[in-house]
């Protein structure tokens, strides 16, 4: 039987927390406020669709009927960057695109997520050649990646429901580390 | 119908050219000085009203290294006709067909982009499918695949 | 983080050298389809002059295609035009069957024709789709999207993609019908007419759509020859062209279809004529699915053919044939060849150069879409800067092919 550590509370910096934020009705506290957040953060997501190829075809079948991502709450694309928060690049991003893709992530205002939607904006796809980025994620840090040439809708779905996991589980610091 | 125009276009284009039919299509080599007037007379005498092609091929052990090539389509006469001449690496140059058509001039952008094709009279001649800054063209044989130019730094290097 | 950006591309003229306001739209825009940059010069709301950038989804198509064998390029072939995928494929695999001198069987054939209509309709769906959404008209963009969907599904059931299919091969097509496709088609036949008569309801002779494209983005059917369109775009025009027609390939020549034609060459006379296209593509696949014989779908011909797997376990033979096409692709004489297609944007042609081997020395895409860009100008001068966007929504540029 291993011995129990204590566990010392450490704020994201590395160091200890204050002796205050380590009281249970405190910390459910600061976890239902992150909880609320986060529902109400991954449930609302408006995306840009960065649409440039043959997965533009799976986009336009997975917002209408009957896959429908109305049901997730990400229907409502918004095409100006600074009203959206999702970016999905779905398609092959070119060297000439990239500035246009980088230009569009930096408009976007936190929080932001990148969805790579399909297999060229994931690596390049099977595009390996002077004219393809290999992979958004050389020039943007992304943060689900839907594999696919081009992916079934229910792929996009699934890829939509761990990028809500990933938002619901994030932390939402408001005054300081701890709370 | 089709191989009485196929063999009138033969007898008016044999000389000073090459001219055969192959796979149903009558194609026609010629000097490179010929060619705007080849290229007029086929649309003016023989109705050729389409332009649909415009592009190159590259043999780099051949002397003259690119093949020019255009494939014009009459409308009325339902006949396709392939006109190519051969130039040199050293002076990859053609007189230009956006005179006659105006679809030749994304066309011959586009050669350019990707062989270095020189089109004598056609004053735009930008990249079109490459982007402004991309040094070398990617269709010639020595180009190798991979060889890519990015606008933008990556990530992992900043 | 904040860097200098370049611009890719050089516009033609610029804010200071005219006296009108420059506009830039695209090239990432929710109403370009895909990736298109138009820089207009503006007099108030009219457009005076436009530039027109592609290139954006430039993937080096034929560059790719001369380190993969004749076989393994397929599917490249398919994400040029990836609306109506089936026609690429089978366009392509016509002109090396032309250069290998190899003639397809008639069940091939007959299955061919039938889904380069079918692979029709999923493209003017679309087109139609997405231009009506730009306008507004959401309920027809579901609509149609939907009777697209059961489309992708049934053609999933047959190659196992429901977008971008490799179905097509050097000799024949990759397999079969499967039972209860035919069955499975009748159905999404009549669910066609429901869904497009809702549409014909909404959009004929609706108000708002007749204004915003009677009269808008006109050209005339000389100006259209002269700047390569063809197509919807060239029948819009009057002119009754129509490669199916004119040079019949597949089956078409047995088949009794009219060819549509608009009158003004105007954003309603190409919507009208892609919905009348639809129709006479359903009366073909009517008649073929009658007169659809029995029989091989590839051609037997050791030089493009696969044998068949179990003769590959057994046979030294079929192993060495096996081995040399999947290594060295099918050996094509050399020559050099331009076979075109009637596309659902218009003429698609491949011209194919080969040096006796494998692997192709060129493959050349003749694509529609990009001869368009090429004239978009003059249906985009002198009108105003909403028109813009249902013209170009009624051009149906589709990047794959027009950038390759």
């Amino acid at each position: 039987m291993t011995a129990t550590i204590p566990i010392t509370p450490v704020t994201a910096a590395g160091a200890p927390a204050p002796r205050s934020s380590r009281s249970s009705a405190f910390e459910y506290l600061t976890t239902k406020k992150d909880e609320l957040v986060g529902w109400g953060r991954k449930f609302s997501i408006f995306p840009y669709p960065f649409v440039t190829a043959c997965c533009a075809m799976e986009f336009m079948a997975v917002s209408s009927t009957p896959y429908d991502t109305d049901r997730f709450g990400a229907a409502l694309p918004r095409f100006s960057p600074r009203q959206s928060d999702l970016l999905m690049v779905v398609g092959t991003v070119t060297h000439k695109q990239a500035p246009i893709l980088l230009k569009v992530y930096e408009q976007m205002c936190e929080p932001k997520w990148v969805m790579a939607f399909g297999a060229c904006a994931t690596s390049g796809g099977f595009y390996q050649n002077y004219a393809t980025l290999l992979g958004i994620d050389r020039i943007i840090p992304v943060d689900v990646y839907v594999p696919g040439c081009p992916p079934r809708p229910e792929t996009v779905i699934d890829g939509i429901m761990q990028l809500q996991d990933r938002i619901a589980r994030q932390r939402h610091p408001i005054v300081n580390d701890a709370f | 119908m089709r191989d009485a125009i196929l063999a009138s276009l033969r007898e008016a284009f044999a000389a000073p050219a090459e001219a055969s039919i192959a796979h149903g299509t009558f194609v026609v080599a010629l000097a490179p000085e010929s060619v705007v007037a080849t290229a007029t007379r086929l649309r003016g005498e023989f109705g050729f009203d389409l332009l649909q092609d415009v592009t190159a091929v590259d043999w780099p052990r051949r002397a003259l290294r690119f093949d020019v090539v255009w494939h014009f389509y009459s409308t009325t006469q339902r006949v396709r006709v392939r006109m190519k001449t051969a130039v040199g690496e050293a002076a990859p140059e053609v007189e230009t067909l956006t005179g006659l058509y105006g679809s030749a001039g994304f066309m011959e952008r586009e050669c350019h982009d990707m062989y270095g094709i020189r089109f004598r009279g056609n004053r735009d001649l930008r990249p079109i499918l490459l982007y402004e800054g991309f040094v070398g063209h990617p269709l010639r044989k020595d180009y190798a695949k991979e060889h890519e130019q990015p606008l933008v730094p990556y990530r992992d290097q900043q | 983080m904040s860097i200098e950006l370049p611009s890719p591309v050089r516009a033609a003229f610029d804010a200071e050298s005219e006296d009108a306001v420059v506009v830039n739209i695209g090239p990432s825009h929710p109403a370009t389809h895909g990736t298109l940059q138009v820089i207009a010069a503006l007099d108030g709301e009219k457009v005076q002059r436009v530039d027109v950038h592609c290139g954006y989804l430039h993937r080096g198509f034929e560059k790719e295609c001369e380190s993969h064998t004749w076989h393994n390029l397929m599917p490249y072939v398919d994400r040029l035009n990836y609306c109506s995928a089936l026609i690429n494929d089978f366009a392509y695999c016509d002109a090396v069957e032309r250069l290998m001198g190899i003639e397809i069987t008639p069940r091939c054939r007959y299955l061919r024709t039938l889904l380069s209509e079918y692979s029709r309709i999923c493209d003017h769906l679309t087109c139609i789709a997405a231009s009506l959404m730009e306008l507004g008209a959401m309920t027809a963009f579901l609509y149609l999207v939907m009777l697209r969907d059961h489309m992708y599904e049934h053609l999933a059931a047959l190659t196992g993609a429901r977008v971008t299919y490799t179905y097509g091969r050097i000799g024949g097509l990759a397999r079969d019908l499967p039972d209860g496709w035919l069955a499975r088609l009748d159905e999404i036949l009549v669910e066609f007419y429901e869904f497009t008569g809702r549409i014909h309801g909404l959009m004929d002779r609706n108000r708002i759509f007749i204004d915003r494209t009677r009269d808008v983005g006109a050209i005339s059917s000389a100006d259209a020859l002269h700047w390569g369109f063809t197509g919807p775009i060239l029948r819009s025009t009057g002119a009754a062209i129509d490669l199916r027609k004119d040079m019949p390939y597949l089956a078409y020549a047995e088949l009794e279809f009219d060819v549509p034609v608009g009158i003004n060459g105007d954003n309603y006379d190409r919507y009208y004529v892609r919905m009348r296209e639809m129709d006479e593509s359903i009366r073909m696949i009517r008649q073929l699915v009658g007169k659809l014989p029995q029989g091989p779908i590839c051609v037997d011909d050791r030089r493009c053919t696969f044998p068949d797997k179990q003769l590959v376990y057994r046979e030294i033979q079929s192993l060495i044939n096996h081995f040399k096409l999947v290594m060295d692709g099918p050996q094509v004489p050399a020559g050099e060849v331009y076979v075109a297609h009637e596309a659902p944007n218009g003429e698609l042609g491949f011209y194919l150069v080969s040096d006796g081997s494998g692997t192709p020395y060129k493959v050349h895409v003749r694509s529609p879409s990009f001869v368009h860009m090429g004239g978009l100008h003059k249906l985009l001068e002198g009108y105003q800067l909403a028109d813009i966007i249902p013209t170009f929504g009624s051009v149906n540029m589709i990047g794959g092919e027009c950038d390759r």
